[in-house]
């Protein structure tokens, strides 16, 4: 039973309970008409601590989709937090108003201590370079709909593996699937944290390499997921003149991967991606952007206890 | 010398690293209790060279967790009659709380003063507690207990 319950981690569901959020977004994918007035009366609270576009569109588009109504701040001098209120303090008060909340906050941990006092179900929105469950939903609802079974992947992550908190939700969350394996392409400094390396892969045996470079690789890959790789994370420009172009997606570089290798990137894109590699069918992120919204409609429902 | 006589009943924690054995008391939260407590630091030891030792008189049942992470080498003595009736050597607890500080400065117990910092083992061996809140990893080995250690 997901009702009442929060998602501040992957880990937080079973492997069963995200099977059952992909059925019914995938029933609302197919008669999405049916669901209009699933949340009416409902209130969803959306608290970021940090900016925000997509993510945070992507649950109120969820919300309104659903019947529901939206409440929140998407700065946090906006509200209390910016008089010194604590996050225990700020949640216990909203939770007095709105059935459910979304937050967003730069520090890791943040929506855990929030849950913890809520007494609404919680969704973590993202935690500074910690977790990002929903688009881990988002990434594996992708999967699970053009591709039809997350096990038998050999998956490249492309870009800042160590701050890339899209990275490290995703690889906890495929980990728990038969024959998984992992490419982690990135420079030397931003690999994946330590505790990604041991408490996620070593632990469960599951096999990884460490790569500076995408082209050696491509041509394994079932999936290719890109993150964007900012030039200030780079310890010297030396490095980043060698190397930022490893971690560019172009067409030239689409001819060596699979014909039916998935494309995802968590969004927005700067330049890691080219726009000409948009129009290649296996480019899969715009439409990744969609499923967000109805994997987080699957998601308010489940929490809420509405059947669908 | 200094000479502190043996107790009736009550706990003798010994071969205590020297140094270590006011965090020790720190951690165990004796400081406003009503039973006698005696601090003994620098004793001379044949083992370490020099020692710290707590005995604290009447009561047996004090939560001695910390001491697995502060000083694993101590040894607890219960003693019962003017006799040790048991000794305990210190193991390392699953769970701590409000002991060990994170040190990750994108930690929300870096801001959010009131949330307990919660550290849970994940390698005995290794003596390596991971953050309830960030997932940071320390390791409970070597010098660097103080800047490891809240109190």
């Amino acid at each position: 039973m997901l009702a009442g319950r929060s998602l501040l981690e992957p880990m937080d569901f079973t492997v069963e309970e995200m099977d059952e959020i992909f059925a019914l977004a995938d029933r609302i994918i197919d008669d999405p008409k049916k669901y209009a007035h699933a949340c009416d009366g409902k209130l969803l609270a959306t608290l970021f601590y940090e900016p925000s576009t997509r993510t945070r569109f992507s649950f109120e588009a969820a919300m309104l989709r659903l019947g529901g109504q939206v409440i929140g701040f998407s700065e946090p001098n906006s509200s209390s937090a910016a008089k010194g209120e604590s996050i225990a303090d700020t949640i216990r008060t909203i939770a007095c108003y709105a059935d459910i909340a979304a937050m967003r906050h730069p520090k890791e941990g943040a929506p855990k201590v929030a849950a913890r006092s809520a007494g609404i179900p919680v969704i973590n929105a993202g935690d500074g370079g910690h977790q990002h469950p929903t688009q881990t939903l988002t990434d594996l609802l992708t999967i699970h709909r053009e591709r039809g079974s997350f096990e038998n992947m050999t998956i490249g992550l492309c870009g800042d593996l160590k701050f890339g908190r899209t990275v490290h939700s995703l690889i906890k969350a495929l980990s728990r699937y038969e024959n998984v394996k992992f490419v982690l392409i990135s420079p030397e400094e931003l690999r994946v944290p330590e505790y990604v390396r041991r408490e996620v892969l070593e632990k469960n045996n599951i096999p990884y390499r460490e790569v500076e470079r995408m082209q050696e690789v491509l041509p394994e890959l079932d999936l290719l997921y890109m993150t964007r790789i900012q030039r200030e994370r780079f310890f010297n420009e030396e490095d980043y003149v060698r190397l930022k172009d490893s971690y560019i997606l172009d067409a030239e570089k689409m001819e060596l991967g699979k014909e039916n290798m998935m494309v995802l990137h968590p969004l927005p894109r700067v330049n890691e991606i080219a726009v000409e590699v948009d129009k290649d069918p296996r480019a899969l992120y715009f439409k990744q952007a969609k499923y967000g919204m109805f994997v987080r409609m699957a998601l308010i429902m489940s929490l809420l206890g509405i059947e669908g | 010398m200094v000479v502190i006589n043996s107790i009736e009943k009550g706990i003798v924690i010994d071969h205590i690293k020297a140094g270590n054995g006011a965090k020790i008391l720190n951690y165990l939260n004796i400081d406003t209790a009503k039973y006698s407590v005696a601090f003994l630091m620098n004793a001379s030891s044949n083992q370490f060279g020099k020692k710290d030792v707590i005995k604290i008189d009447k009561v047996t049942d004090i939560d001695l967790a910390v001491l697995g992470l502060i000083n694993p080498d101590c040894t607890v003595n219960i003693i019962e009659d003017h006799v040790i009736v048991k000794k305990i050597k210190p193991t390392l607890p699953e769970t701590v709380s409000n002991v060990i500080k994170c040190k990750n400065p994108r930690c929300v117990t870096s801001v959010e003063a009131n949330a307990p910092h919660i550290f849970h083992l994940i390698n005995p061996e290794t003596r390596e507690y991971q953050c309830e809140y960030c997932d940071d990893i320390v390791s409970m080995k070597g010098d660097n207990l103080d800047a490891i250690l809240r109190k």
